[in-house]
């Protein structure tokens, strides 16, 4: 079977599995299909292979709480929070009576994973759907039970009233006890948004409580009677192969030691114990051939690259070539990042009668369920996968070899196990965003105007490759990227989807150009931007921010150390002002204010979507400042928060976010599209500062330095 | 050298017969089964193992469990036993948090601050908060959870 039977064959048993196990209550089925009918198409990200069976079921039980059950998985985006209070909204039920079961694959129905800021913008609209159908038919059950029109009915709280006559009242816990119901209505029409009182208002998150108090589960917070951590004994460096290992003196220390195939690991009841065990086994490598490091990946990935593919185009290059009387070329790099979640890849498995269940920390439990099936020789109904709270995802938990890892040992060693990755597994495992280079070829003309766009770039991915700034002579290229498609060799190590992978890198390289260009034309970089921008809601986010921030029109460098930066993520569209100061000896640069205005449509939990922005702003100054993955011959020679530097307290700005309330729009995620501004908006604020052009991530005091050095 | 080493957890009593040299973090976590404090980078490096000792924050992936034989220590377990703690609830009214695996370091380590200094500047609090690492980026919202917290302390309340 291949991996999409195998995913639809879950999805049959599960939707079985689940009539047979839930018993009475009134049970909603709703697909993402059902979505388009909801979403203006123009801001609909692109995305293929959505599943379009069953996403969540919804479950209002006798005792009137209301349940809702789905694949997606909470990395602390607060998704338990906001899918609450649209079923909430659309039901009429309080806020409070709202319990969510999140990443299960024995209870939720078949989810591709939580990622892309995809939570509400694929999954709400089905979600509003489902809960507005349900109340319809508790509606209808209602009339026929209070003898009294639909239309005239009222529900409040999950009470339904006729206003006629006060003693006519029946709850929705009354209406459900006892009956399966199987009812189906069709266009039962949305609340508006404008009519909201739970949704787009601000709400307390439902995982407050558990994460305060330190109860909260993640994946290593499992325990079982006999359970044994799992080491496992990794190579040093990508491409080693192991020659030989000596594990007598581990085993003679008391660890179990177990060879699968090429699974070779360490096990003792205490976890730290397990490590000192690992650390007695010696294990020979045969060392890889030298390859690149993170000096020679630039010049490694414009050689290795596949050839570049057309993502954009328009107009004529040649005749924007004619017109221009300015070109400006410039290469854009930045390095490896990595995710470093503060919770590194954990999982726990137990296997009792013949089923094997796994908490493990990931953003796709359905993904992770077929690869624990086929290591263990399971059927997929023997396999249940629960994430658990997930401590930080990012793209970096988008699978689960962990948990593959302590399903293997459980089944070899017929014991409970827990394999739970130090820091350093986690960054030599991780897949990290991709090194990059972006070339851009612009011309200007003499009016200041741009007529040449040639955009291309090599190792980040395609997405937001192709600009949105009207210009009549474009073309964007792309090879390579985090999603695959790479030659062999092009990256030495694991890549994958980093927070709004690819754009990013893209966004980071378009807006330092549109910098440029609007210094080499001698006009105020916002001015510039809103004269190439038709865009009314990407210049309605400029102007917010602008007004926020107090930004005065001025030519760059003004000695200020101001900066702007704009982007589209998912259909997002973000734009950030910031205020930096340099220290011209060190080159250390902090970054004072912020000032980030986002418009997603309209926020389903406003503060909720405030933590983001925060979130992807305090987080970008990372990627932008400090963070890269050091590397040798496929040595990884990051192996902790030592050499890699994490944004920290002393690094925050203030910050200030604005939302954009679009009430009319289609509701979009907002976990990743500030973070794309935050590599140009700082690059572009140092240069108001100092003059300095700053073409690679990270903008570490050294490169600073080096940059004010030349200009110099 | 394995040997029982007793101190006070939580606020009872406790014993464990270990290897001495074994770090607090494990013996916490899988011979005492309090999760609440998280493994993050086993070098000191995080702060998401956080826990007091002797009024102390320290780091217990780096704190052999010997050196606290016959000390306090408190976990999250063991703060707002009768009701949220004051930083917990500004934590919570704050959601100064996001996946919440660095939280119990966080609030331990502010805990730490409040009882030093009851009544901390920004800056103090930035001070004493910045060897603990957040990846979420919940840092604005910690600040101003302790700053809150600072102030509905009242002194004796910590």
């Amino acid at each position: 079977m291949n991996q999409h039977e195998l995913n639809q064959l879950d999805v049959n048993l599960s939707r079985r599995g689940f009539f047979a196990a839930a018993g009475a209550g009134l049970f909603v089925f709703f697909g993402v299909n059902r979505v388009n009918a909801y979403q203006e198409p123009a801001r609909l990200p692109q995305r293929q292979n959505m599943p379009s069976d069953l996403n969540a079921y919804l479950r209002i039980g006798a005792d009137g709480r209301v349940t809702c059950f789905s694949g997606k998985v909470e990395l602390g985006q607060g998704c338990t929070t906001s899918l609450a209070q649209l079923l909430a909204e659309e039901l009429d039920v309080e806020y409070n009576s709202v319990d969510m079961v999140l990443g299960d694959t024995d209870l939720c129905p078949y989810d591709m994973g939580t990622f892309g800021s995809m939570c509400i913008p694929m999954f709400a609209p089905a979600l509003r759907a489902a809960a507005a159908e349900a109340r319809a038919v508790l509606l209808q059950m209602a009339a026929e039970q209070l003898q009294a029109p639909v239309e005239r009915l009222q529900v409040k709280a999950g009470v339904v009233t006729d206003p006629s006559t006060p003693a006519k009242r029946i709850t929705y816990a009354q209406l459900v006890e006892g009956k399966r119901i199987e009812r189906h209505l069709a266009n039962v029409p949305l609340k508006p948004v404008a009519k909201f009182t739970v949704a787009a208002h601000p709400a307390a998150r439902k995982d407050a409580l558990d994460k305060v108090t330190g109860k909260g589960k993640y994946a290593a917070d499992f325990a079982f009677p006999g359970l044994l951590h799992g080491r496992v004994v990794r190579p040093p460096a990508h491409g080693a192969k192991l020659l030989s290992a000596d594990t007598s003196a581990a085993e003679k220390f008391g660890a179990r030691v177990v060879r699968d195939g090429d699974l070779l690991a360490v096990l003792h009841e205490r976890p730290d114990l397990a490590d000192r065990a690992l650390g007695l086994v010696k294990a020979q490598f045969d060392p890889p051939p030298p390859t690149v490091d993170d000096k020679t990946i630039f010049d490694h990935l414009l050689k290795t690259a596949p050839p570049s593919r057309p993502v954009g185009a328009k107009g004529d290059l040649a005749a924007g070539e004619k017109v221009s009387t300015t070109i400006v070329e410039e290469t854009y790099l930045n390095s490896y990042v990595a995710h470093a979640p503060i919770e590194t890849h954990s999982a726990t498995a137990n296997i009792e009668n013949g089923k094997v269940t796994v908490w493990v920390s990931t953003q796709a439990p359905f993904s992770v369920k077929p690869q624990v099936a086929q290591a263990l020789g399971f059927t997929p109904q023997n396999v249940r996968i629960i994430a658990p709270y997930v401590g930080g995802g990012f793209g970096g938990k988008s699978a689960g070899p962990q948990a593959v890892e302590a399903a293997r040992l459980a089944k070899a060693t017929g014991k409970p196990v827990q394999v739970v990755w130090n820091r350093a597994e986690e960054f030599f495992y991780d897949t990290f965003r991709p090194a990059a280079v972006v070339k851009i070829r612009a011309g200007l003309t003499s009016a200041g105007k741009i007529a040449l766009w040639d955009f291309n770039v090599v190792g980040a991915g395609e997405r937001e490759a192709d600009s949105f700034y009207d210009i009549p002579n474009k073309r964007a290229l792309s090879a390579g990227g985090w999603q695959g498609g790479n030659p062999p060799g092009m990256h030495p190590f694991g890549v994958g989807p980093w927070r709004a992978p690819s754009v990013n890198t893209n966004s980071f390289a378009r807006e330092s150009h549109m910098d440029i260009l609007a210094a080499k034309a001698g006009i105020d970089p916002l001015e510039f931007r809103l004269n190439h921008l038709s865009d009314a809601r990407l210049r309605r986010v400029l102007e917010a921010a602008a007004k926020q921030f107090g930004w005065k029109a001025a030519k760059a460098p003004s000695g200020r150390g101001v900066g702007v930066a704009c982007g589209v993520y998912s259909g997002a569209c973000s734009a950030t002002m910031a205020e930096v100061s340099v220290n011209k000896t060190t080159g250390h640069v902090q970054v004072k204010r912020m000032v980030s205005a986002l418009d997603v449509g309209w926020a389903v939990n406003p503060d909720g979507m405030r933590q983001q922005m925060e979130g992807c702003l305090t987080m970008g100054l990372g990627y932008t400042l400090t963070e890269e993955v050091h590397f040798k011959d496929g040595e990884v020679l990051d192996r902790n928060f030592g050499s890699y530097e994490l944004p920290r307290f002393s690094w925050l700005p203030k910050i200030e976010t604005i939302l954009i309330d679009n009430p009319g729009a289609a509701a979009l995620g907002g976990g990743e599209p500030p973070i794309i501004t935050v590599g140009a908006v700082v690059a572009n604020a140092i240069y108001d500062a100092v003059g300095a052009r700053m073409l690679q991530l990270p903008m570490t005091p050294e490169r600073v330095a080096e940059a004010l050095k030349k200009k110099a | 050298m394995e040997r029982t080493i007793s101190f006070t957890l939580n606020g009872k009593p406790a014993s464990v017969k270990v290897d001495d040299e074994r770090m607090l973090l494990w013996v916490l976590r899988s011979d005492l089964g309090l999760t609440g404090t998280k493994f993050g980078c086993g070098e000191a490096l995080c702060g998401a193992c956080t826990v007091i000792v002797d009024k102390q924050a320290v780091r217990s992936c780096s704190t052999p469990v010997k050196d606290v034989a016959g000390k306090q220590i408190m976990t999250i377990e063991g703060l707002g036993q009768n009701g949220l703690h004051a930083i917990q609830q500004a934590f919570l009214e704050h959601h100064a948090f996001q996946c919440g695996y660095c939280t119990p370091g966080m609030i331990l380590t502010a805990y730490a601050l409040l009882l030093k200094t009851p009544k901390p500047t920004h800056d103090e609090i930035i001070r004493h908060m910045d060897d603990n690492l957040c990846r979420c980026g919940a840092h604005v919202r910690i600040v101003d959870a302790i700053q809150d917290a600072a102030g509905t302390a009242k002194g004796g309340a910590l």
